[in-house]
């Protein structure tokens, strides 16, 4: 029996709480156990130093992730290189395994267009904030790239077009709820597309929790309604979830019989900070929830397991922990060096060719801004 | 005479849905989060407590359900608050509001009207993340059914949702959340109405009219000041009800000053200056002295926030507005 095919209620599990192996050790090579583990402390450390900018004035609103790298980062890991991410506002750390450079993602919460700029050779979708909008989505990505796939005698039959382009989309818990969501997965198993629904069930939408979300027993068993499959892995063990989502990835691409291509994966896991940073968690969660939850930390976990492997060792770890401060702090400086925008860059995106009569908007207010000057305009930070 | 207190606009949000939610066992507020966590803006907050969960309901993240539903609940007798998050995330929604909230009393005949009330906080200028920003008043404006509320003051935020609960027709109530703990003003403790539908002068004038509303109220009045120095002598007038408009009361004062300015953060295109500058043309022609000036928005995206004082109209161009009408 494949991992995907099992009961909803039997979770994956690789590593037990400890790091030690407890489940088949996925098909794995000793450097990318290597680099999920820097890329879950990267995802860490970005978080933390993210977190304190918008303390300390210097960023706008932003969502944190410490708690669900295991999640991210193991998940991403397991993509090929052409395959694509669909990712809700949160997957910071899966979006850099994907390339997208870490000043992107501050740009974007430091409230700058130019942040959603992806570069050419990074498959990854801009960020979505209207939650569940993107799984509709990542079944249209997904679904074209099967029409694309079809040869010209063949083309009657969309359903079998092949491709060796897989995805993946995710979404938090809470987006289960949206309408989005059941006609995105709807459409992408009738449409049988290579894509997989990643759910980061992190137990809280805002300040609703899992249970009061849907009354469903497991999230995992809502696939069952689009006929596909559907599984739970525990998503603070970053092996298990390398391997599950693996596993589905190889599914999207070459299904057996009498199998559709798309999952969906629920990763249980746990957000331990607040919501956002306009949120204040302490108002509906208690502290020893988030304590237990911390106790099942992926990054500890993961180096317990890589020490016991003889992959890691104190020196290893300072080195990762040196270069990522490094990294993130270069990214930050450059970020925070970005020139602030003109006004006129407003305009230029709204359209292909921008109306004349916006044009006519565009340059009267440039206009004005030059008589006011600026300062007229931007309110101090 | 009644007791005050000091609110903020969004206490008042709070104070008339407590009163109103005293007064009527029928009305009951449901939305994400605005349970336990009071809503994301606090403006809920405490009434799970003091109704219960059954009142105030923390529903799954799922705005057509949150919409059809209490369409539902209306058409079952019960006056349904729902609250939206943000503006933004009505679209999800969408569907619901012009499809069932604003028809169902045209496609039943009158059989059934729908007391409901859809609460969102909305526009810009709080530095808030993409779709957090928005002004789209007009799509609830050009949809018959509806009325469309965008208060501005404390006292008014509270005797307006007080009337759109009670109206037996469904309400749109966008609440502008930049001015939200702006300032405070003294709101009557218990009930009273403001009505719907009724403009208020906020600044007298006689050299030109500056039509308004929401957020945009404060910049506009701090323009009329300025330029008060200058001997330029504006009328602000709130809206208030952008749907239905206070028709008489804009051409009243239209006809008093010859000249209009009409500011607003939504987009230009299609917004409401656009109409307010034809109910003009269409009643008060000969009035004219000068063409209408539009100060709004641009028709663009709401930009993130590093733009957004750019995108916003501010004191400066409303003043521009205002010289370029009176110096015609
Ligand atoms: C359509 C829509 N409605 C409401 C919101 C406001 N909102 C932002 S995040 C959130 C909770 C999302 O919870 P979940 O899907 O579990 O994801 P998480 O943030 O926990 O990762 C809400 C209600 C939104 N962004 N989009």
């Amino acid at each position: 029996m494949s991992t995907i095919q099992r009961d909803p209620e039997n979770r994956v599990q690789v590593l037990d709480e400890d790091g030690n192996l407890v489940g088949e050790r996925p098909d794995i090579d000793d450097e990318t156990l290597l680099d999920i583990y820097r890329d879950m402390k990267l995802a860490r450390h970005f978080d933390e130093r993210a977190v304190s900018l918008q303390r300390q004035g210097r960023m706008g609103t932003y969502p944190p992730l410490s708690g669900q790298e295991g999640a991210q980062i193991g998940s991403a890991h397991a993509l090929a290189e052409d395959d694509w991410m669909v990712p809700s506002y949160r997957e910071h750390g899966a979006a850099v395994v994907r390339g997208l450079p870490l000043k992107q993602t501050l740009l974007y919460w430091m409230g700058y267009e130019a942040g959603n700029e992806v570069p050419e050779d990074a498959n990854i979708l801009p960020v979505a904030v209207p939650i569940a909008s993107q799984i509709p989505h990542a079944a249209g990505l997904a679904w074209s790239w099967k029409l694309q796939s079809i040869d010209d005698d063949a083309a009657a039959d969309a359903a079998a077009g092949d491709t060796d382009t897989a995805g993946i989309c995710y979404f938090g818990d809470g987006a289960t709820s949206e309408g989005d969501f059941h006609e995105g997965l709807n459409f992408a198993g009738v449409y049988d597309v290579p894509m997989v629904f990643f759910c980061n069930n992190n137990q809280w939408a805002i300040s609703v929790p899992r249970e009061k979300q849907t009354a469903s027993e497991t999230l995992a068993q809502k696939a069952d309604a689009y006929g596909f499959e559907g599984v739970q892995v525990d998503g603070m063990d970053p092996l298990a979830v390398y391997k599950v989502t693996q596993d589905a990835l190889e599914k999207a691409r070459n299904p057996g019989e009498d199998q559709l291509r798309p999952t969906m994966i629920e990763a249980v896991q746990y957000r331990f900070g607040a919501h956002t940073t306009a949120d204040d968690p302490t108002v509906y969660r208690d502290e020893d929830e988030v304590e237990r939850w911390k106790a099942k930390d992926p990054i500890p976990r993961l180096e317990a397991f890589l020490r016991s492997e003889g992959l890691l060792d104190d020196e290893t770890v300072d080195e990762i922990e040196e270069t990522i401060e490094q990294r993130v702090s270069d990214a930050i400086d450059e970020a925070e060096a970005e020139p602030r925008p003109e006004p006129e860059e407003m305009f230029e995106h709204a359209y292909a060719d921008l109306p004349p009569a916006l044009r006519e908007q565009r340059d009267e207010f440039v206009e004005t801004v030059n008589r006011h000057g600026k300062d007229a305009f931007l309110e101090e930070e | 005479m009644s007791e005050t207190q000091n609110l903020t606009l969004v206490q008042a949000v709070r104070d008339g849905l407590a009163t109103e939610m005293e007064l009527d066992d029928d009305v009951v507020a449901l939305g994400q989060d605005i349970g336990k966590n009071g809503g994301v803006f606090r403006a809920t907050q405490g009434l799970q407590s003091e109704f219960g969960e059954s009142r105030v309901v923390d529903t799954p993240l799922a705005e057509s359900g949150i919409i059809g539903s209490a369409v539902g609940l209306a058409t079952g007798g019960m006056k349904p608050v729902p609250e939206i998050q943000f503006s933004g995330f009505m679209y999800p929604g969408f569907d619901q509001i012009v499809s069932h909230m604003s028809r169902y009393r045209t496609r039943s005949r009158s059989r059934f009207s729908l007391p409901m009330v859809l609460r969102a906080p909305y526009g810009g200028g709080i530095r808030a993340p993409e779709h957090h920003s928005e002004s789209k008043e007009a799509f609830y404006a050009h949809e018959a059914g509806l009325k469309v509320v965008v208060p501005s003051t404390p006292y008014d935020t509270k005797g307006l949702l007080i009337s759109a609960i009670r109206d037996p027709d469904p309400v749109v109530f966008l609440e502008p959340k930049l001015i939200y703990r702006a300032f405070r003003e003294d709101v009557p403790e218990g009930d009273y109405e403001v009505p719907l539908g009724e403009a208020a002068v906020r600044r007298e004038g006689s050299d030109v009219s500056v039509f308004t509303y929401g957020a945009m109220t404060r910049p506009t009045l701090e323009a009329a000041e300025s330029l008060a120095e200058e001997g330029i002598d504006a009328e602000v007038v709130d809206l208030r009800t952008v749907s239905p408009m206070d028709r008489e009361s804009i051409v009243e004062s239209f006809e008093k000053t010859g000249r209009a300015v009409v500011v607003h953060e939504a987009p230009k295109s299609g917004g409401l200056a656009g109409e307010i500058t034809a109910l003009l043309q269409e009643e008060a022609l000969l009035y004219q002295e000068a063409p209408v000036q539009r100060v709004t928005g641009f028709d663009v995206p709401v930009p993130l926030y590093a733009m957004e004082d750019y995108y916003l109209p501010n004191a400066a161009r409303v003043e521009d507005g205002i010289r370029e009408a009176v110096e015609f």
